[in-house]
C-alpha cells in the first residue's frame, strides 16, 4: 500500500494547487461555481489525506517494516497502543498528521460558511488551500511517510522509550490541532484584508476556531508540562525549553486577541491591533512547527542540512512580508471607529491586558532565538536560562494576574469611582484577608509567591462576587433556586462566565506554579539500601533494589528495569513508592547481544505520590558499572558459542544471562543515586489546566438557536419601540 | 491490483467531487449587497450583545442606574440605526426567483 499511499498525497497536492486557482479566479470573476469548486478541492484533499493517514496508521498496527517510517519509529515489542500513536513521533508522520488535521478543521469551517461570508470565502479557502499545499508538497517532495524500506527488515527500531507514555501521545495532535485551527482565523484575516471587509462578521464566524486552538494548544502545553514532571528525571514541568516556548507564543498572542477582539465587536476599536494579533499567532503557529521540525534547536546550522529548514523559512519569510503589506495597504479601512471613553474602563483594562501579554510573547521569543542569533553571530552556541526568563516573566504575570482580577468586574465604557469601589472593595479584602493569614502561618519566604497568591484570591473572589450578583438577579426575576439560577446564568452567558471560570483556572495554575517553584526542596543523595534522607518535612528511605525483565505481548524482552523501593515517612505515616531506570535494548548490531540491552535507550520511571498540598517525588540512578564486567563476559560467551547455538536456544540463554545479571543486581546492589523532591501544590496546576479547559469549552459552546432567536426578537421589539418614541410628530 | 483499482477510486473521486459545481448551472448573485448584509447582521448581533451586558452589568452593581439607563439610550440608538441601514440593504436585494 505504499503505492496507493504515494498517491493520495499527490492527489491532496494537486487538489490543493487547482482549489487555490479555483478559488482565486472564481473571486475575481464572480464565477461562483469556481468558488464552490475550490472549496470541494480542500473537501478532496481532506479525503485523499485522510486515507493516506489511515494507510499508515495500518501499517503501524500491522508492524508492516516495508514502509521505513514504520522500521524506523516501531517494532513488534512496542504496545499496540504506543503503535497507534507512533506515527507523529517521525518527521514525516508528524506532517501527515499537520496536513490531516489542516484538512479536517478547514472543510469543516468552509463548510459550515458555504452560504456565508462569500466575499470572504474564496480568499480564505485560498489561504487554506496554500498552507494544504505546503504541508502535502512537503510530504511528496522531501519527507514522504510512503518511502520503502531499503532492505527487508525484521524487526523495528522501536518508538523511542521516552515517548511512550499517554500524555505524551496525545500531547502532539493537541498541539497541532491548535496550530492547524489558528490557520483558520488567519485565513480570514487574510481574506478580511484582502477584500477589505474588516468588520465583526469574519471574527464572529471564526471566533469558535479561534478558541477551539486556543483551547486545544493549552491543554497540549499542559500535557506536555505533566510528561515532563512524570517521565523525565529532572522533577520539573517546565524547563523554558524552545520547544515548549514554540507552543506558548501563539498561545499567548491567541489570549491577548481573544480580549481584544471583544473591543472591536463592541466598539469598533482596535481593528489593527486584532488583525496583527491573529496574524501573528498564525505565523508564529508555523514558527513552531519550523522550530521542532527543522532541525535549527539542534544547531542554527542544522536546518540547512534539514530537508524542512529551508521551504518553512520561504513559508514564514511570505506570510509575515504578505501580512505587513496587507496591514500596511489597508490602514486607511482599519481605522477605529470609537476612542476609549475612560482609563477606568474594561477597554482600557483589556488594552493593559494585551499590552502584557504581548510583553510576555517577547520575552520568551527573545529567549528562544537569542541563542541562534548569537550562535549564528559568533559561532558560539549560548543558552538562556530559566533565571533569565523568570526575571522578566514574573513581574509581568503578577500584573496579568492583577488585570485578571479587575476586568471582570470593572464597567465597559466608563466606570465611576462609586462602582469601583462597589465591585472591587470586597474582593481587595478577600486579597488582603488571605494575604495576613499566609503571613500569619509564616509563608514569608518568598514575596513573589505571597504576592500571587493574595492576587488570585482577589480574582477569585471577584469571580465569586459576579457570580453571586448574577444569580440574585436572576432570582429577582425567575424565582430559580440558587443552583438552578446559577447554571441558567452561566447557560444564557457562556461567554462570560465561561471566562470567567478560564479566569479562575488560570490563577490556579498560577498559585500552583508559584508555591511548587518557591518552596520545593530537592536533595541529590547516594543511599545503599537500608540508609535514609530527610527532605523537608519528609524521610526517604532505601527499602530495597529491584530488578525484572520486563516481556512484550509477543513473549519478547521489551525492557530491563533497575529500581529501588523507597519508604517515605512524616508524622508517623509511611508510604511505599517504587521508582526505576528502565534499559531498552540497542538496535545497533555492532553491539554484543548482551551490552546491547544497556547501550540502548533509557527512561526512568519516577515514583510519585501526589496531593493537592505536596508531591512526593523521587527518581533514581542505579548504578550498573559494576554490571560491566558480567556484561562483557556474557558477549564474549556469546560470541564462542554463536555457530553453534540455534535462534531458540540463543533466546534462552539470553534470557538466563539477563536474569543472572538482575539477579546479582539486587542481590548485591551497589549504592544508586537519587533525586528526592517534595513539591508543594504541583497538582494545582494540572487541576487549573482542566478549569481552564472546562471555562474555555463553556466559553465556545455554540448558543441554541431557539435561544438566540428569543433574545432577538426581546431585544428587537424594545428597539422598535424606541423607534416609535423618536419619530416626530 | 487492488492498490491501483484504490487509486483510480481515490481519483475519480476527486474528480468528480471537484467538477460536480462546474457541471451545474451558476446562479449570479449580487456577493457585495450580500457581503454588506452579512456585515450588517453581525453588527447588529454584537450590539444587542452589547445591550445585554450593559443590561447584566447593571444588575450585578457595575453601573449605575443613571449610567445604565445613559448607555441603554445610546447602544439602543446604534441598533435603531443598523436596523435601519439593514432595512435599506434588504430592499435593494432583489428577491431570488
Amino acid at each position: 500500500m505504499l503505492l496507493a499511499g504515494q498517491a493520495c498525497l499527490i492527489v491532496a497536492f494537486c487538489c490543493a494547487l487547482y482549489g487555490i486557482a479555483a478559488s482565486l479566479y472564481g473571486a475575481k470573476a464572480h464565477r461562483r461555481e469556481f468558488v464552490a469548486s475550490g472549496r470541494r478541492a480542500m473537501y478532496a484533499l481532506a479525503g485523499a489525506t485522510t486515507i493516506a493517514f489511515v494507510t499508515l496508521e495500518l501499517a503501524f498496527v500491522r508492524s508492516d517494516f516495508d514502509f521505513a517510517t514504520v522500521a524506523s519509529h516501531s517494532s513488534t515489542t512496542t504496545p499496540l497502543f504506543y503503535r497507534l500513536t507512533a506515527m507523529w513521533s517521525s518527521q514525516e508522520g508528524s506532517l501527515l498528521l499537520w496536513l490531516f488535521l489542516l484538512g479536517g478543521w478547514s472543510t469543516l469551517i468552509l463548510y459550515l460558511t458555504r452560504h456565508r461570508l462569500r466575499v470572504l470565502a474564496p480568499y480564505a479557502q485560498a489561504v487554506l488551500l496554500g498552507f494544504g499545499a505546503f504541508f502535502s508538497g512537503l510530504l511528496v517532495f522531501a519527507e514522504t511517510p510512503f518511502a520503502k524500506s531499503p532492505m527487508p527488515v525484521a524487526e523495528g527500531a522501536g518508538l523511542n522509550p521516552l515517548l511512550r507514555d499517554p500524555g505524551m501521545m496525545i500531547h502532539p495532535p493537541m498541539l497541532y490541532s491548535g496550530y492547524t485551527l489558528f490557520a483558520i482565523p488567519f485565513a480570514f484575516a487574510v481574506a478580511a484584508l484582502i477584500t477589505r471587509r474588516l468588520d465583526a462578521e469574519w471574527i464572529r464566524s471564526t471566533r469558535p476556531f479561534t478558541l477551539a486552538a486556543w483551547c486545544a494548544l493549552g491543554f497540549g502545553i499542559v500535557l506536555g508540562a505533566r510528561w515532563s514532571y512524570h517521565e523525565l528525571d529532572w522533577g520539573g514541568y517546565w524547563m523554558w525549553d524552545p520547544v515548549e516556548n514554540a507552543s506558548l507564543m501563539p498561545w499567548l498572542t491567541a489570549t491577548a486577541f481573544l480580549h481584544s477582539v471583544m473591543i472591536q465587536e463592541r466598539r469598533g476599536m482596535l481593528r489593527i491591533w486584532n488583525v496583527s494579533l491573529v496574524l501573528a499567532t498564525g505565523v508564529l503557529a508555523i514558527l513552531g512547527t519550523f522550530l521542532v521540525r527543522s532541525g535549527v534547536l539542534n544547531s542554527i546550522h542544522a536546518f540547512g542540512a534539514s530537508t524542512l529548514g529551508v521551504p518553512f523559512l520561504l513559508l514564514i519569510a511570505a506570510m509575515i512580508g504578505g501580512s505587513i503589506a496587507l496591514v500596511a495597504s489597508r490602514a486607511d479601512s482599519l481605522r477605529s471607529e470609537n476612542r476609549i471613553d475612560s482609563l477606568l474602563s474594561r477597554e482600557a483594562i483589556f488594552l493593559l491586558n494585551n499590552l502584557l501579554l504581548v510583553a510576555l510573547c517577547f520575552v520568551v521569543f527573545w529567549g528562544t532565538f537569542f541563542p541562534l542569533i548569537a550562535e549564528a553571530v559568533t559561532g558560539v552556541q549560548r543558552n538562556i536560562g530559566p533565571p533569565v526568563y523568570e526575571q522578566f516573566v514574573v513581574p509581568l504575570a503578577l500584573l496579568l494576574v492583577l488585570a485578571t482580577g479587575i476586568g471582570p468586574v470593572i464597567a465597559w465604557r466608563r466606570a465611576t469611582a462609586s462602582n469601583l469601589k462597589r465591585n472591587l472593595t470586597k474582593p481587595a479584602l478577600a486579597g488582603l484577608a488571605v494575604c495576613a493569614v499566609l503571613i500569619a502561618l509564616g509563608v514569608t519566604q518568598s514575596f513573589t509567591a505571597l504576592l500571587m497568591f493574595t492576587l488570585a484570591a482577589f480574582v477569585v473572589a471577584g469571580v465569586v462576587q459576579e457570580l453571586f450578583r448574577g444569580v440574585r438577579a436572576r432570582r429577582a426575576t425567575s424565582r430559580e433556586s440558587a443552583p438552578v439560577a446559577l447554571v441558567s446564568l452561566v447557560r444564557r452567558n457562556r461567554r462570560r462566565y465561561g471566562g470567567y471560570i478560564v479566569h479562575v483556572g488560570i490563577v490556579t495554575l498560577f498559585v500552583g506554579v508559584a508555591a511548587s517553584s518557591s518552596f520545593k526542596h530537592v536533595q541529590d543523595v547516594a543511599l545503599r539500601p537500608g540508609q535514609s534522607a530527610k527532605v523537608g518535612d519528609y524521610t526517604f528511605t532505601y527499602v530495597k533494589p529491584t530488578a525484572q525483565l520486563h516481556p512484550a505481548a509477543n513473549g519478547r524482552l521489551e525492557r530491563i528495569a533497575f529500581g529501588a523501593q523507597l519508604r517515605v515517612e512524616r508524622n508517623g505515616k509511611k508510604t511505599l513508592l517504587n521508582t526505576s531506570k528502565d534499559y531498552f535494548p540497542s538496535q545497533d548490531g555492532s553491539l554484543g547481544p548482551v551490552s546491547r540491552f544497556f547501550d540502548g535507550e533509557t527512561t526512568t520511571e519516577v515514583a510519585l505520590k501526589a496531593s493537592l498540598h505536596n508531591d512526593v517525588w523521587a527518581a533514581v540512578a542505579p548504578d550498573i558499572v559494576k554490571l560491566r564486567d558480567r556484561i562483557e563476559e556474557g558477549d564474549k560467551l556469546f560470541d564462542k558459542a554463536a555457530d553453534d547455538l540455534t535462534p531458540e536456544q540463543s533466546e534462552e540463554f539470553l534470557a538466563l544471562a539477563l536474569r543472572g545479571l538482575t539477579g546479582r543486581y539486587a542481590e548485591n546492589p551497589p549504592p544508586a543515586r537519587f533525586r528526592l523532591e517534595v513539591n508543594p501544590m504541583v497538582t494545582w496546576i494540572w487541576l487549573g489546566g482542566l478549569i481552564v479547559l472546562i471555562g474555555g469549552i463553556i466559553a465556545g459552546w455554540p448558543s441554541r438557536r431557539g435561544a438566540t432567536r428569543t433574545v432577538k426578537a426581546r431585544y428587537a421589539a424594545r428597539v422598535g419601540t424606541e423607534v416609535r418614541e423618536r419619530v416626530p410628530v | 491490483m487492488i492498490e491501483l483499482a484504490l487509486i483510480l477510486l481515490v481519483v475519480a473521486a476527486a474528480v468528480y467531487l471537484v467538477t460536480a459545481p462546474l457541471r451545474t448551472d451558476g446562479r449570479a448573485e449580487d456577493e457585495q449587497l450580500e457581503a454588506e448584509l452579512a456585515e450588517l447582521e453581525a453588527a447588529k448581533e454584537a450590539k444587542y450583545r452589547e445591550i445585554r451586558d450593559a443590561e447584566l452589568d447593571f444588575k450585578t452593581g457595575k453601573l449605575s442606574d443613571h449610567d445604565w439607563r445613559t448607555l441603554d439610550r445610546t447602544l439602543r440608538g446604534e441598533a435603531v440605526d443598523l436596523l435601519k441601514r439593514l432595512d435599506a440593504v434588504e430592499e435593494r436585494v432583489e428577491p431570488l426567483p
